[in-house]
């Protein structure tokens, strides 16, 4: 199981992106509305920065501590009657939850929207049984519906627009209506119910672990997510390893960045806890109650340099502001983590072998780090991770290892560097008309395709300089 | 005041007369203006593509060559920003963390030294046309070098300015990512190009030659008439 999405090259997916004008009209209108709505709320709150900052402690001092936090709400969940476990693979997690479903010869799985269980692609595990796996967050299901992975973590239907829908709707389920909204998120709703209600077990995701009591918080826009904690008797909660807070203390701040980052909400419409299985005096919750939490990879991330990739909070606030990601979308980047955050977890989850030209995936703009509510330099990470891929890895292309051999050269000895400036527009003589360069050879030749490269000037600025002190000394 | 002057691999093959017109600014407030020769670039093509051995070559060549200047000052935001990287490229690394500390600390862009270090708001000059300004990335993000700029521009006489819309978006160039992403980048410029239109600008004024070269070679390849020009070409019209 991987966090890959499909199998075409990279180049291949990035064409795909560009050339899909009904994606990119829809992504890039979300993102202009998610990051207007964000300035909103950061004015708002009016010390935004102050926020963040402590918002990075947060999770600093948490994954700096996880070992002790983690331990901390096992025992709290196995006190409340949970069973508690560690899933250091992907399979191990699916197995786990699989020998769960089999033991309650479970026919119908009601799930809440989960990056995590897309991650290690429990929905096939599960149907590998036999089991149907329905989705109750209406982007999730629309996906399912299609057969179609996400292209975003928080909506991750956004590449989707209402008429495409629409067709889905008709196409899997006999719907004759409008591509009006409303009408198509009740349809969904009327069908989604008939699931609810008939599912015998329910798994969600986890937007904080709350450590000191045990509790799972979850933060939704539809609600749907009380379907899934509290009417199936069995509840399992997959959590990634990271997802945790000391105290509702933390939690609070925290739910306050990501609702805010995410969507430009104060809060979202729903946030929903639940903690560990229901107790004799307690009227709601699930006998049976089961927390997997799944490393899959994070903890070869601690204690190394991306550290603090793993202080993400999924708010996706760095997928609004990134410009690569307006125009290629979220399946380019080939994982379920796509955009910035993705292309720094992406190679460090899965390996650089599969993954190695994200971390170029970015113009190092910084829009990311910027928007981030955790503080994340993402784009410094990126950089990271072109270090590695070139030095350790040793996975760069033959001709930039050589031209950068050249510009080490070019670039240290001053004597070298002053003949190129004396030879460049020479050199380029050949490709270049009226001062311009159209059509320029080499590493130019994709830029020129779309557009125009200068000549360089008649005389260097170092030229000009040494003619002018001559002349001043005179 | 004694200003070194560093003027970035770019101006110095592609745009001299920006290296010419910050020299002119620069003398204009009373700056003794020297050009150490030995610089050549700040590494930033090598550095961001993740050839971080090779870059540092090039580092230590600006370090050597800035040694004994009191002040730096450049015109481009983005190759500055390169240069306040440098102590933590050399933390630990006991033969170069000082210089690298002292060289950022030294360094500045055009405008910021202006407006932070010469407390100039007004250069005195004056332009007549519609202006509209590209905030590089490097220049605002990692340099923090967001007003100084706006604030110069505004003040030049006879200016109209017209806010670029989404202007603190990126224009796609990137180094080497422009070669590398070629496609991506292209569709960030034609972006970029189609916000400059939106403004209905004459001129397009930018910190940064790469920007510069990369939105100015899109406008161009389009048929656009808008003329992109250098900050300090601007700073340097005279009443
Ligand atoms: S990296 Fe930061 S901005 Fe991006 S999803 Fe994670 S918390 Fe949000």
């Amino acid at each position: 199981m991987s966090i890959k999405i499909n199998e075409s090259p990279y180049e291949e997916r990035v064409q795909q992106g560009i050339e899909n004008d009904f994606m990119r009209l829809a992504v890039s209108s979300a993102q202009g509305r998610f990051r207007s709505r964000k300035r909103i709320q950061e004015t708002e709150l009016g010390n935004w920065e102050d926020w963040r900052q402590l918002g990075a402690e947060i999770r600093k001092h948490t994954v700096e501590n996880l070992d002790y936090y983690l331990q901390q709400l096992s025992d709290q969940v196995s006190k409340r009657g949970g069973h508690v476990f560690f899933a250091a693979t992907a399979e191990e997690a699916n197995d786990y939850i699989q020998n769960v479903i089999r033991k309650k010869e479970a026919k119908k799985v009601v799930k809440t929207k989960s990056m995590v269980t897309e991650e290690i692609g429990l929905n096939r595990a599960l149907e590998s049984l036999g089991a149907e796996v329905v989705e109750s967050d209406l982007g999730e299901w629309i996906l399912q519906l299609d057969e179609d992975p996400p292209s975003h973590i928080v909506v991750p239907a956004l590449h989707k627009n209402k008429e495409q829908i629409r067709e889905t709707f008709a196409e899997k389920r006999g719907y004759t209506g409008s591509d009006i909204p409303e009408e198509l998120a009740d349809f969904a709703r009327s069908q989604l119910r008939e699931e609810f209600l008939t599912a015998e077990v329910g798994i969600t995701g986890c937007n904080f672990a709350i450590a000191e009591s045990g509790t799972i918080t979850l933060v939704t826009n539809e609600g749907n997510a009380e379907m899934a904690t509290t009417l199936p008797d069995t509840l399992i909660t997959v959590m990634g390893m990271e997802r945790i807070v000391p105290t509702w203390e933390e939690m609070e701040v925290l739910v306050s960045l990501l609702t805010r980052s995410a969507v430009g909400q104060k809060l979202t419409s729903y946030i929903t806890s639940y903690t560990g299985a229901r107790l004799d005096d307690e009227i709601d919750g699930p006998d049976d109650y089961h927390l997997v939490i799944v490393d899959n990879g994070r903890s070869k991330i601690l204690g190394t340099e991306f550290q603090a990739a793993l202080h993400c909070i999924r708010c996706a606030a760095c997928i609004n502001a990134c410009p690569v990601y307006r125009h290629v979308g979220g399946h380019a980047y080939n994982s379920i983590y796509p955009g910035p955050i993705g292309a720094v977890l992406t190679p460090l989850l899965d390996g650089y072998e599969n993954h190695k030209e994200l971390p170029y995936a970015s113009s190092l703009c910084g829009a990311c780090t910027e928007a981030c509510p955790v503080k994340i330099p993402l784009h410094e990470m990126l950089i990271r991770h072109r270090q590695i891929i070139v030095e350790k890895e040793k996975q760069a292309p033959m001709v930039e290892k050589m031209a950068m051999k050249g510009f080490a050269k070019w670039s240290s000895s001053p004597a070298v560097y002053k003949l190129s400036t004396k030879m460049a527009r020479l050199a380029l003589n050949p490709w270049t008309k009226d001062d311009i360069i159209g059509n320029g050879p080499g590493p130019l030749k994709d830029w020129t395709n779309s557009r125009n490269f200068p000549a360089p000037s008649k005389q260097s600025f170092r030229s000009w300089y040494k003619e002018r002190e001559k002349s001043g000394e005179e | 005041m004694k200003v070194s002057l560093f003027i970035t691999c770019l101006c110095d093959i592609f745009s001299a007369d920006v290296g010419k017109d910050t020299v002119e600014i620069l003398e204009r407030f009373g700056c003794e203006v020297d050009f150490p020769e030995l610089q050549t670039c700040c590494g930033q093509p090598a550095y961001n593509s993740g050839y971080l051995t090779e870059s540092k070559q090039a580092m230590k060549q600006m370090m050597r060559a800035f040694k004994h200047s009191e002040y730096v000052v450049g015109p481009s935001g983005s190759c500055v920003g390169m240069l306040k990287e440098y102590p933590n490229i050399f933390k630990n690394d006991p033969e170069w963390e000082d210089e690298a500390i002292k060289l950022a600390n030294k360094s500045y862009e055009l405008t910021q030294f202006l407006v932070e270090v010469l407390e100039i708001v007004d250069v005195g000059s004056a332009f007549k046309g519609r202006v509209t300004y590209h905030p590089s990335c490097h220049m605002s993000r990692i340099l923090g070098v967001n007003e100084a700029p706006i604030t110069l521009l505004k003040n030049i006489e006879g200016i109209e300015y017209i806010e670029l819309p989404i202007k603190e978006d990126c224009c796609g160039f990137g180094g080497t990512f422009s070669i590398k992403n070629a496609a991506i980048s292209e569709e960030m410029v034609k972006e970029k190009s189609q916000h400059v239109t939106e403004t209905e600008a004459e001129y397009l004024v930018g910190g940064d030659m790469g920007c510069l070269i990369n939105i100015g070679g899109m406008m161009q390849r389009e048929g656009k008439t808008v003329k992109v020009v250098h900050m300090a070409e601007i700073l340097n019209t005279t009443k």
